[in-house]
């Protein structure tokens, strides 16, 4: 009798932790979810905020109009990459932002550009933006590092196999040049 | 991240828990002087302690933001300062942008309140906006925002509310015990016998020094605090060197805050009554020194919660945690953002302009720019619809 309660016990007991592991994988679940919806946000920001740029710069840039081609390209290709996984859509992103870098530098050319308040304006906006995508990314990365290794490591990654969690992708920028997108000089 | 936040909270419960200890036997001891009975007196503590408990809970940040004059922005007000405070909320996995107010105070210095992380709000001063750069400011809202994170701004609310209470108490009792309350005491007194009159004298003695042993709990609480919100700041930008060089432009000016009192001071991002040239006594500061906070920052190897300890137990000798382990236990390896190509920001003139315009803006000023470049401000009562310019003397509309 003894026996058959001890066992009772135990696999209450075992269940309960079950129970706790998996809720836990939720909420870490939940937390890269919600990342990654963050980067989303910044992302599309930047698709929106781009047109403007180019229509305020463009008429005190008549003769860029290739680099002023190259963003919007690289915004629509990124903008189409949009549905697909981290992987991808992180490589267009990286060449929308060396492109954006790019335009940005030569702005350096046109005084009276960096004098328009409305530009000014946008200069911000956009060095936001660019400093919440790298933001939301570190923090997405972070999340998803904390959830593959719960889900590797014991015991939790016992629960994660019998309920079939799947590791997350982490977010790269690939473009090398992105890195120096972010700041965006003023003057 | 709970886990983290939940031992972080577990070694402040016990500090807590020693000032609601102080409550109680303050409570006990006035119900023993005041009324010959202890209960009647805890029941006293208690429901001074449950009103101001209620008061501080639902209108305490509006206390707070009403004391220190403080006046909501919204991202077309400052749009630097509202996208550096969103950046961060996004870098700390915050729900919600927390409220942003704004001082008018040239005392750079800064603080966080709110019961909860959905109910939250930073204040700085004009005087930080001015001063810092967009890393500093970073960091800077980094630290209040970790304090938001780490649920500091309620453990400081409840601990402020227990002092309070001591306090109020302390001081009803001395002022009750010259005047009129000692009769009371005195009869019962000789009809006790000198063993009474022992353990009165020592009531007396720990009615008086408990409010003096509450603040130092309550110092000891903010102190601990100001190390974990540092160290979340430099995880957030990963850019330590922004909130050391922060804090050293505010540990350099020398005006003080008008609006702060002992009460609120630990709730600042720097002791607003810091004196220059007076190092206070390490019990009686609300802060950690800010040299010492300043070199912790400048020498971590990395960004993480690791990085930090290894630096302040290299500072304090090993074994000295400032983090807790849960949290160094979740922490992993990260590098330092690179030092990026200098930018060019708006100048020291072009950020007082551009402060000083907020302000107005935020009393319901006009401002007209007058054809020869002059700004006229026009005070909201002002009726007439032209207004002519003292500069030039054309007459613009309003």
């Amino acid at each position: 009798m003894i026996a058959v309660y001890v066992i009772i016990g135990i696999v209450v007991v075992l269940l309960v932790i079950f129970i706790a592991i998996y809720n836990r994988l939720v909420g870490w679940r939940n937390q890269v979810k919600n990342a990654w919806a963050q980067i989303d946000v910044q992302l599309k920001r930047r698709y929106d905020l781009i047109p403007n740029l180019i229509e305020t710069v463009k008429g005190y840039m008549k003769h860029e109009r290739e680099t002023l081609e190259a963003v919007t390209k690289a915004r629509n290709l990124a903008q189409q990459a949009a549905s697909a996984g981290a992987g991808e859509r992180g490589k267009a992103e990286g060449e929308l932002s060396s492109a954006l870098a790019r335009l940005l530098a030569v702005v350096e050319r046109y005084p009276d550009l960096k004098a328009n308040q409305n530009f000014l304006a946008l200069q911000e906006e956009l060095t936001s933006t660019e400093n919440k995508i790298s933001f939301s990314r570190q923090y997405y990365n972070d999340s998803v590092l904390k959830f593959n290794n719960q889900i590797q490591m014991f015991p939790s990654n016992m629960v994660a196999g019998m309920t079939g969690f799947k590791a997350g992708e982490f977010f790269e920028v690939t473009a090398e040049e992105e890195r120096k997108a972010p700041k965006v000089s003023f003057t | 991240m709970w886990e983290q936040i939940r031992s972080n909270q577990n070694r402040s419960v016990v500090l807590v828990a020693g000032m609601g200890v102080m409550l109680l036997l303050i409570g006990y001891l006035v119900g023993i002087i005041f009324l010959d009975n202890g209960i009647g007196g805890l029941i006293i503590a208690f429901i001074v302690w449950g009103v101001m408990s209620l008061v501080g809970y639902y209108q305490g940040d509006n206390i707070l933001l009403g004391m220190a004059r403080a006046r909501k922005i919204s991202h077309d007000d400052h749009p630097r300062l509202y996208n550096i405070v969103e950046e961060m909320k996004i870098a700390s996995g915050l729900e919600k942008v927390p409220d942003i107010y704004i001082i008018d105070d040239p005392a750079p210095n800064a603080f966080a309140v709110g019961r909860n992380p959905d109910k939250a709000a930073v204040a700085i001063t004009t005087g930080l906006l001015q001063k810092l750069n967009r890393d500093e400011l970073q960091g800077v809202i980094g630290h209040e925002i970790a304090h938001i994170k780490n649920r500091d701004v309620l453990l400081m609310a409840i601990s402020s509310v227990l002092l309070g209470t001591i306090v109020i108490l302390a001081w009803y009792a001395t002022r009750f015990m010259f005047f009129g309350g000692m009769a009371r005491s005195r009869r019962s007194s000789s009809s006790g016998g000198s063993g009474q009159i022992i353990i009165l004298v020592a009531a007396i003695a720990l009615i008086i020094l408990a409010p003096i042993m509450a603040q130092l709990i309550y110092f000891a609480i903010s102190r601990k605090r100001e190390y974990m919100a540092d160290a979340s700041s430099a995880l957030y930008t990963r850019y330590p060197e922004g909130l050391a060089s922060a804090l050293e432009k505010i540990a350099a000016s020398t005006s003080q805050l008008k609006s702060a009192n002992q009460a609120t001071a630990p709730m600042y991002i720097m002791n607003p009554f810091r004196k220059e040239k007076r190092p206070a006594s390490n019990l009686t500061s609300t802060h950690p020194p800010i040299s010492e906070r300043i070199r912790i920052l400048r020498s971590m190897a990395g960004a993480s919660f690791t990085d930090y300890e290894q630096v302040y137990q290299k500072i304090h000798g090993a074994g000295r945690v400032v983090i807790p382990a849960s949290a160094l236990a979740l922490s992993h390896p990260t590098s330092l953002r690179a030092v990026e190509a200098e930018s060019k920001e708006p100048d020291k003139i072009e950020k007082m302009r551009e402060t000083s315009n907020l302000m107005w803006q935020l009393g319901n000023y006009k401002t007209i720019t007058c054809d020869c470049g002059t700004k006229l401000r026009v005070p909201p009562r002002f009726k007439e619809p032209t207004v002519r310019c003292p500069h030039c003397g054309r007459i613009n509309p309003v």
